[in-house]
């Protein structure tokens, strides 16, 4: 099979429009496997009981894609169950080394709450750490060679359960889908209202809305426009630098794999360069949660 | 690509590992890394408090040194000057002595010689009386006088 997968590369790479040679996956062009990496695992519940993936073409909002969900949901199983484990066994003496490396991410995340955040919460912190490693995991996903995964639920959808491949679809990165990075934005941005309440008071909260940047009653339009586009636009960027930075990552792992054998080399490069972007958009995404909650907490 | 019910799953899960993670492992985490950092800080007092006992002792057992070191000179001294007394009191002792024993032998000695003398003066007498018992004896005659009385010094 994998011989297969290497003559079908190496035909692909000598004449672009050829057909993909992917075992009995075959795509008819480029544009046709750039699109189904693309194109989520789809579940919904018709008339006629729960459909998938074309099925549900018109199920609108009542749209679940299950390989988003089940991929991020394992991953952060994963982080929960390794961190878990750590901390109820947690030794106060000499670490082991699992331990010693949970300490590290641990003390990394503290560390950089305590410089940020200065007021007193129990959740910022493990806010934080959730954040950071479940992001970083999900990310994590890109370096995945693009094919492997589909490629096995291909066969598994092909063999357990009669399915054409060419209809089995497997995006495995979730943070490569809005509806991920907007979950943890949405989630963020209740935080940044809640504890803007909280610390400021429904009164507070109004005049900072309202009458900042300019402090006259004649300016309370004007300045609420601005502080509500400053507001939204925090988990917006949050949520979309996130999602455009992964996105692009991985398209462009996904063109790699088009380009044929020289992909190797290239592939590569591109992924020794995520090994980067990876953990710093993982990184960002935390350090701006924590920024965004420590203003939404500081008294003006 | 677009919005749909997965954003509400994800919101769900987000929520449930944050809670999970803000209950379950960031508190158990905190108190076993505080704990350790208790420990090593009293580690490290420890060792500081043990590091300055140890220099005390060694102050002390340097004093102590010091001390039994004089202590042992000064005996020494002592035994030394003792030494010394105990010699001259001996050399002292063995003067007199032997000055006693000295003037006892020429007491004896003196004793001795006066007896003799006395003994001596007193066979002189008893031979004056015979050499003068012989000389009347004989007739008065000087050559036979004389070689009595060269006899009688022989005889002294």
């Amino acid at each position: 099979m994998a011989k297969l997968n290497v003559k079908g590369l190496i035909r692909n790479a000598t004449s672009f429009n050829l057909k993909f040679g992917f075992n009995e996956m075959a795509y008819d062009t480029t544009q046709d496997y750039i699109n189904h990496h693309l194109t989520n695992a789809a579940m919904c519940s018709t008339e006629n009981g729960i459909a998938f993936n074309k099925a549900c073409a018109d199920a609108g909002f009542w749209q679940w894609n299950v390989d988003t969900l089940a991929w991020s949901i394992g991953l952060g199983l994963l982080f929960i169950f390794i961190f878990r484990r750590v901390a109820k066994k947690a030794t106060t003496g000499v670490p082991g080394k699992t331990q010693a490396f949970v300490e590290m991410v641990f003390e990394f995340v503290d560390d950089n709450v305590k410089s940020s955040f200065h007021g007193k919460s129990k959740l910022i912190a493990p806010l934080a750490l959730t954040i950071f490693v479940w992001v970083l995991l999900m990310n994590l996903m890109d370096l995945v060679p693009v094919d492997l995964l589909p490629w096995i639920a291909g066969l598994i959808g092909q063999h357990a359960f009669g399915m054409d491949p060419a209809d089995v679809y497997m995006k495995v990165v979730p943070t490569t889908s809005l509806n991920v990075t907007f979950a943890l934005s949405i989630g963020v941005f209740v935080l940044i209202i809640f504890y803007s309440l909280k610390t400021k008071g429904v009164v507070g909260f109004t005049k900072e809305l309202t009458l900042q940047p300019l402090p006259h009653w004649s300016m309370i339009p004007f300045n609420f426009v601005i502080e509500l586009v400053t507001l939204l636009a925090r988990p917006l960027s949050l949520s979309l630098r996130l999602f455009g930075n992964l996105y692009a990552s991985e398209l462009i792992f996904i063109l790699i794999a088009t380009i044929g054998f020289f992909q190797l080399p290239v592939h590569f490069v591109w992924a020794a360069f995520h090994l980067l972007i990876l953990p710093l958009q993982a990184f960002i995404f935390m350090m701006l949660t924590i920024v965004y909650l420590s203003m939404a907490t500081e008294e003006h | 690509m677009n919005f749909n019910a997965t954003l509400i799953g994800q919101l769900i899960a987000f929520v449930f590992f944050v809670w999970f993670c803000m209950n379950y492992v960031w508190p158990q985490l905190m108190s076993a890394i505080e704990e350790r950092q208790k420990k090593i800080a009293d580690g490290l007092a420890a060792s500081d408090r043990a590091e300055k006992d140890l220099e005390l002792a060694q102050q002390k057992a340097t004093d102590q040194l010091k001390e039994a070191k004089a202590q042992a000179a000064e005996i020494i001294e002592q035994a030394k000057k003792r030494a010394n007394k105990l010699v001259d009191e001996e050399t002292q002792r063995g003067q007199s002595e032997r000055e006693k024993i000295i003037a006892q032998g020429h007491a004896e000695i003196e004793a001795e010689r006066n007896r003799a003398k006395e003994e001596l003066r007193k066979q002189v007498a008893a031979l004056a009386v015979t050499g003068a018992e012989q000389i009347l004896k004989r007739e008065i005659d000087a050559n036979a006088q004389s070689d009595i009385v060269e006899k009688l010094v022989a005889e002294l």
